[in-house]
């Protein structure tokens, strides 16, 4: 029996504006499994966005119990969830979010600055540039945001995500700003992962994009309205340097 | 917590790297701190400048050194300055034989003329004196001699000529033994006097001719009695002695009772040298108000640019929220580039103060001092302005939703 990454029991997000009151979600459960490629998609006003931000303990739920890799992160404060999110979640944006006029290999050392691993600055310079080499984006440590496609900086942000050694991999639709076929590649990059035993949460709200995934949840009205196992469609990356290999050392606490 | 040493270095490169992102800005940001410390710096330094040459004259001069001048007579029970000095020669004699406090003692008479010497003239003052004034200034002649006591009894046609007056009437520097002529009288000129340099007042000292007083009043001004005595006391701790000597000599010879109204004045270069010192003290605390309003609005700059900065860096900052910095992180990183932009431009101010300081000392001959507590000073005064006006913006960004944050275009 695998550990849970995520235990989610009747989650509730009630946002009060003005005088109305709007049930983002409505007792909301989830149970995710580690190593699972989960993708959770429904269209926009199903409560999907205030799921991604609260598994991102980006916010707080109004009711209900959210753990994370065996932490009751709902009632946490600012400082708390802070922590949180740079031990145990990697984000993944759609529009990449990186800092501008930064390199890469910057970018990809941020979250360890912010960390409590206690490293110097040549560890956290080479976690950052096996991290970089793992979304295969080796030689290019140095570019700045504005020198790379948009496919490469996603792949930053990936490494970026990837390099805390996170308990999950929250991916916010990580290809909506990019081509089919650079999506196609960022997908590949995100089972590889998953392949090497790295849990990963896609927000989409492409089927396309969610048939990459192994486990589809349709979100409506504020509930799960679909959970299904799907047949992965797999894609095969070139120029990914050892998809398979184990996290190195280095990187892991 | 073991590693908050270390983050804490990591947020001030996260500050530093902020800064060198935005070369342009951060200088333009900085500039009004580099010009508000420059201000206090160079100000402090002129001031201090001034200070010291004060001290610098009044040691020059002579701690021991008195004037004293003629003031309103009263006759007939009516108060009144009349154009008559109320001075004279027999005064001076006075003093000289009764006052042990008092070394030397010379009647003074002005004048103002134009020097002829062959095809060259030079309008100037008169000064006469007696032969102790070398000593009362502490002035000694560079070439040739002072005029003697026989040449004050005998008021004979000689005079010592100021290095100016020198200067400009013999270029070819060969004055000694030559014949000047003062209001169509001629002067043998005995000495050249050395090179005295400006007064506190910014006058040129040089620029004078000084004769026998006998002399003057004889052959140029036609008064009898004199402007001014200048004294000087036997020692730099009598000089209170010497004026309360005097001030009984010449009550008794004027017949003006102790508490009565005296008809002459008495200034010792010491109160001479505190006036001074007052009125450039209070010019100072003009120039340091100015300095200090010109930090303020520097520090106004800051606050402004670091407001956009964060308005502008939302999204950064919610980059930053989302991968794990804390609100204390960012309050960190903003206040930190705001106190570095605050100090580096202090740094730059100080030196500019003190190139400022040195282009006046060379340019203008002003004298020039800068101390190290005024440096220390601005430096703590930037450091300080760049944490009170960096720490609104800083703690805005602290307090942003990183939601929010992220969805900031």
């Amino acid at each position: 029996m695998p550990d849970k990454v995520i235990e989610i029991h009747g989650l509730t997000k009630v946002y009060t504006m003005g005088e109305v009151e709007v049930r983002a979600l409505a007792g909301l459960d989830l149970l995710v499994d580690e190593g699972e490629f989960l993708a959770v998609m429904g269209p926009s006003g199903s409560g999907k966005s205030t799921l991604m931000n609260i598994l991102g303990c980006l916010d707080r739920p109004t009711d209900g119990t959210y753990k994370l890799d065996g932490i009751d992160v709902s009632t946490l404060d600012r400082d708390e969830r802070a922590v949180i999110r740079n031990a145990k979640i990697g984000f993944v944006f759609q529009s990449f979010n990186l800092l501008a006029r930064t390199s890469a290999v910057e970018n990809v050392e941020l979250p360890l600055i912010y960390g409590d691993l206690g490293w110097s600055r040549e560890e956290r310079h080479k976690a950052a540039m096996d991290a970089l080499r793992r979304v295969g984006l080796k030689g290019r440590e140095h570019n700045h945001p504005s020198q790379l496609s948009g496919g490469q900086q996603q792949r930053v942000a990936i490494a970026r995500a990837l390099v805390t050694d996170p308990a999950m991999l929250l991916a916010d639709e990580p290809t909506g700003n990019l081509d089919s076929r650079t999506s196609e590649e960022i997908m590949g990059i995100f089972q590889s992962l998953n392949d090497s035993g790295k849990t990963v949460v896609l927000i989409t709200h492409e089927p396309d994009i969610a048939q990459h995934a192994k486990r589809v949840v349709t979100v409506r009205d504020g509930v799960i309205q679909h959970d299904e196992k799907v047949e992965q469609q797999r894609v095969d990356v070139q120029g990914i340097a050892a998809p398979a290999a184990p996290i190195p050392v280095e990187a892991t606490r | 917590m073991k590693s908050s040493v270390m983050r804490f270095s990591n947020i001030i490169l996260v500050g530093l790297r902020a800064i060198a992102r935005n070369k342009m800005r951060s200088f333009l940001t900085a500039l009004g701190i580099i010009i508000g410390v420059g201000c206090v710096i160079a100000v402090v330094a002129i001031g201090n400048g001034a200070t010291k040459s004060i001290e610098n004259s009044t040691n020059a001069m002579g701690t021991n050194y008195i004037m004293v001048f003629p003031g309103a007579s009263t006759s007939g029970g009516a108060r009144l300055f009349t154009g008559n000095s109320t001075l004279t020669i027999e005064d001076a004699d006075a003093i000289k034989a009764e006052c042990p406090a008092v070394a030397y003692v010379s009647p003074t008479v002005r004048s103002a003329a134009q020097i002829v010497a062959g095809e060259l003239n030079w309008g100037t003052s008169i000064q006469g004196v007696d032969v102790d004034y070398p000593l009362i200034r502490s002035w000694n002649v560079a070439d040739g001699t002072f005029f003697t006591d026989q040449d004050v009894k005998s008021a004979s046609k000689v005079a010592v000529l100021g290095k100016t007056v020198a200067d400009n009437l013999f270029p070819d520097g060969q004055a000694v033994g030559q014949i000047v002529r003062i209001k169509n009288v001629p002067f043998k000129v005995t000495g050249v006097l050395e090179k005295k340099g400006g007064n506190m007042q910014g006058q040129d000292q040089d620029d004078v001719v000084v004769a026998p007083y006998t002399t003057v009043m004889k052959r140029l001004s036609g008064k009898t009695r004199i402007d001014m005595l200048q004294v000087s006391a036997a020692s730099a701790g009598q000089v209170q002695e010497a004026q309360n000597e005097m001030d009984a000599v010449l009550r008794q010879r004027h017949r003006i009772a102790p508490r009565g109204d005296a008809d002459f004045q008495m200034r010792s270069q010491e109160e001479i040298a505190q006036m001074a010192g007052q009125q450039s003290a209070i010019l100072r605390v003009l120039l340091i108000c100015i300095a200090a309003i010109s930090l303020f609005v520097g520090g106004i700059g800051i606050m402004n640019i670091m407001l956009v900065s964060v308005t502008e860096r939302t999204r950064e900052i919610g980059i930053r929220m989302a991968i794990g910095a804390k609100g204390r992180h960012v309050l960190l990183q903003f206040l930190f580039e705001a106190v570095t932009l605050a100090v580096v431009g202090g740094g730059v101010g100080v030196a500019l103060g003190i190139g400022a300081s040195l282009i006046i000392k060379r340019f203008l001959q002003w004298p020039i001092v800068v101390t190290p507590t005024s440096v220390a000073l601005s430096f703590g005064v930037a450091a300080f302005v760049g944490i009170f006006f960096g720490f609104y913006p800083a703690r805005k960004a602290a307090r942003l939703d990183p939601i929010d944050a992220l969805r900031y275009e």
